[in-house]
């Protein structure tokens, strides 16, 4: 579904991404991780098509296209979703407006017809209870005033919505306690299935007790430097980043990682 | 970056309704004096009183000088080098029925999208279509009159309700209030009157569509509203102008005045021609709107979406005289391109337990400058007056400006005043974000823009909301949430 080929990127003036290699098939789920500054979120960024940040070698072909060439709203209704690390505020525009105008800009590219507004409500209300999210959440503006687990938690209750071929999610335990963790988690998993691939970008294990991975990748300096199942996500929570890098590839651990 | 070129295309679409009507038309020589003045009057058979009351603003007017505290710049104007009265040739021998109207104009209306046929009129709005200076079709006012409500054009209002002109005109806008107003005291052509007696409740909105066509006239219209005790109206201005490259100025005043516990509500949706990108004519905007909530419990709430003009001089403004009587003022003030827009509003709190509440939103691109300026005045004897105001500026590129100007008087004690601002820049984060849902960037812009005015749309009628997104000028699309 997925093939990176010897990707690079920069942002900001400096080199983020050095040339990464991964292939993600229908059905799988694949974890990374890595430290700050690795390269994680520039990944995801770049797989969504944010223009800040500029390709500067390497290609992506998904579903047999070359996806950089894309813009972002064609890469979204060609099914791409990115749960955002940082989901912004859109004062003044309901969650439910934002959601039905990107479901039907989503299903007129795949010539379905468009949902009006009581087909979408019944179908709202069906994919609600996978991530216990809260009615009145839906009618308040886009993440405006939300807390940080209602933001994550209306990110993926939108992947449940806008039912993706390949999500990619950034971060999205960042900032949960235990429980939103495991609602989201269950929201997820309920998500997984033969057609779908999701990539889950995390900085910590313990997201993988819940959203068992098919693979783990660790992303170091903008390559990744150590593959494995998910046994190697318990070997990092152990003996941290640093060991990790040195055991695979004998490259240089990143300084200062935690 | 990309998404920012974008956004300028987005925002610098050429004006849609750009075109001039070919018609005869009956206009008095350029320039001011005395004689223009009573030439004004004679052409429209004014009675005495009428012609004394434009003297003597005209009179004051020689005595003042041009404002300049706003916050905008434009070359001087030559106020002889103006036409200060122009009609439709037809007009004069008064249409009796819609067929009878010049077909030019009716097509110009249609491109307009005004309903003026018998079967849009059955859509319930009444029309008062003020072509250059003379109204040449009123609607509906058969109905109106069972009611005992008074709409038609001003000159008309003269003519048949000397009367009731004489004892409201200039009571809210005096003659000699400021330089803009006091020169259209003296030269005004034409505007709307209504009058809805007491405890009538007008059952449908009125609606007067405003355009400058004739090249160099100013035009200065004149409406008085005066809803009588426990009556209430709500009445919709809407205008747009054809291309013109000559700068064009435009004096209006608006009056409103509300009885006890009656209510005005009064809409607007400009778009006069803003001028080229590159600054180059447009239409000078000077308007004074001033409404007095006279009787107890009376309510006067002006919304305003203005989008056009070249510049923007205009301060909506509520005067609460009678006790428990409430002002409110919501506002989008568009600015793109070489736009200036200083607009706001004063809200003067003389009675007791009067609340006001002001809502502005600026949005500023191009090279546009946004200005709020507003005035909040408690005086002696308005015990527990409240007021809320709330400004939010929304900035769409790197070279626009947005300003923010609220004065505020406090002489009660037992008032209470609360004032909230805010700038934001339109963020390619959001873009982004609604993007990466699948929405074109023109959508997203669109819904950004338009969730940010949320506050000011729900207060327009439905239909005039509709056409205030679509006047954005950013192909604002379908209502939000």
């Amino acid at each position: 579904m997925l093939e990176i080929r010897n990707l690079r990127a920069r942002a900001g003036g400096k080199e983020i991404l050095n040339g990464i290699d991964l292939t993600v098939r229908a059905g799988e789920v694949h974890a990374i991780m890595g430290p700050n500054g690795s390269g994680k979120s520039t990944l995801a960024h770049v797989l969504a098509g944010r223009e800040s940040v500029e390709v500067t070698g390497g290609e992506v072909l998904y579903e047999g296209k070359n996806l950089l060439d894309l813009g972002p709203e064609m890469r979204a209704r060609e099914g791409i979703f990115l749960a955002f690390q940082y989901p912004v505020e859109i004062p003044g525009v309901s969650n439910m407006y934002l959601l039905k105008a990107a479901l039907n800009a989503i299903r007129k590219h795949r010539g379905q017809p468009e949902l009006d507004a009581i087909e979408f409500l019944a179908m709202v209300k069906e994919r609600m209870k996978l991530v216990e999210i809260d009615q009145g959440l839906l009618n308040r503006a886009v993440n405006e005033g939300f807390s940080g687990g209602e933001k994550k938690r209306n990110e993926i209750f939108q992947m449940a919505v806008l039912d993706p071929r390949l999500a990619i999610l950034d971060e999205t335990d960042s900032g949960l306690d235990i429980d939103a963790l495991r609602v989201v988690a269950g929201g997820v998993n309920a998500l997984r299935g033969p057609g779908r691939a999701m990539i889950v970008i995390t900085h910590y294990q313990r997201l993988l007790n819940h959203i068992v991975p098919d693979r783990v990748h660790v992303l170091a300096q903008g390559r990744i430097v150590t593959t494995g199942g998910r046994e190697l996500a318990l070997r990092l929570e152990e003996k941290g980043y640093a060991g990790i890098g040195n055991d695979t590839h004998g490259a240089a651990a990143p300084a200062g990682v935690s | 970056m990309s998404s920012t070129k974008t956004l300028q295309d987005l925002t610098q679409q050429d004006y849609k309704y750009g075109f001039v009507t070919d018609i005869e038309t009956d206009t008095v020589p350029r320039g001011l004096n005395e004689d223009t003045v009573r030439l004004i009057s004679s052409k429209k058979g004014e009675p005495p009183f009428m012609l004394e009351w434009r003297l003597k603003a005209y009179r004051h007017w020689l005595t003042m000088t041009e404002p300049t505290w706003a916050n905008v710049r434009y070359p001087k104007i030559d106020y002889n080098d103006i036409i200060y009265y122009s009609a439709p040739k037809s007009a004069a021998e008064g249409p009796k029925s819609l067929e009878e109207i010049d077909p030019e104009l009716r097509r110009t209306y249609e491109k307009l999208g005004i309903p003026l046929e018998e079967q849009k009129m059955l859509a319930g709005v009444a029309v008062d279509a003020v072509f250059d200076s003379v109204s040449v079709a009123t609607t509906f006012k058969s109905k109106l009159q069972e009611l005992g409500i008074i709409f038609s054009s001003f000159s008309e209002a003269v003519r048949e309700h000397p009367d009731l002109v004489q004892r409201y005109l200039g009571t809210v806008v005096p003659y000699s209030d400021n330089f803009f107003a006091t020169l259209n005291s003296a030269v005004f052509s034409d505007g709307s009157f209504v009058y809805v007696p007491k405890g009538v409740r007008c059952p449908m909105e009125l609606s007067t569509y405003f355009r400058i066509n004739a090249a160099d006239t100013g035009q200065f219209e004149r409406t008085l509203i005066v809803a009588d005790d426990g009556a209430s109206v709500s009445y919709l201005e809407g205008c747009t102008a054809p291309k013109r490259d000559r700068t064009q100025l435009h004096a209006a005043v608006v009056e409103l005045v509300a009885l006890d516990r009656a209510t005005i509500k009064y809409s607007t949706v400009q778009n006069w021609y803003p001028g080229d990108k590159q600054g180059k004519g447009g239409i000078y905007n000077f308007v004074t709107k001033r409404g007095k909530c006279a009787g107890a419990g009376s309510k006067i709430s002006w919304t305003q979406v203005e989008t056009g003009s070249a510049i923007t001089w205009k301060y909506p403004s509520c005067i609460l005289q009678g006790d428990d009587s409430v002002g409110e003022f919501y506002s989008v003030a568009l600015a793109n391109n070489y736009q200036q827009a200083d607009t706001g509003t004063k809200m003067i709190h003389i009675g007791k337990n009067t609340r006001s509440t002001i809502v502005s939103k600026g949005i500023s691109a191009g090279h546009g400058q946004n200005t709020y300026r507003g005035l909040v005045k408690i005086m002696k004897g308005a015990a527990h007056a409240r007021n809320y105001s709330q400004c939010d500026s929304l900035l769409m590129s790197d070279t626009c400006g947005a300003h923010t100007f609220p004065y505020v008087e406090v002489k009660n004690s037992t008032a209470r005043l609360e004032h909230e601002a805010s700038t934001s820049k339109i963020g390619d984060d959001q873009i982004f974000y609604c993007r990466q849902r699948g929405l074109s960037t023109e959508d997203a812009v669109s819904m950004i823009v338009n969730g940010f005015c949320k506050e000011v749309f729900r207060e327009l009628p439905m239909e005039f909301a509709v056409e205030a997104q679509k006047l954005l000028g950013v192909s604002l699309e379908g209502s939000v949430g």
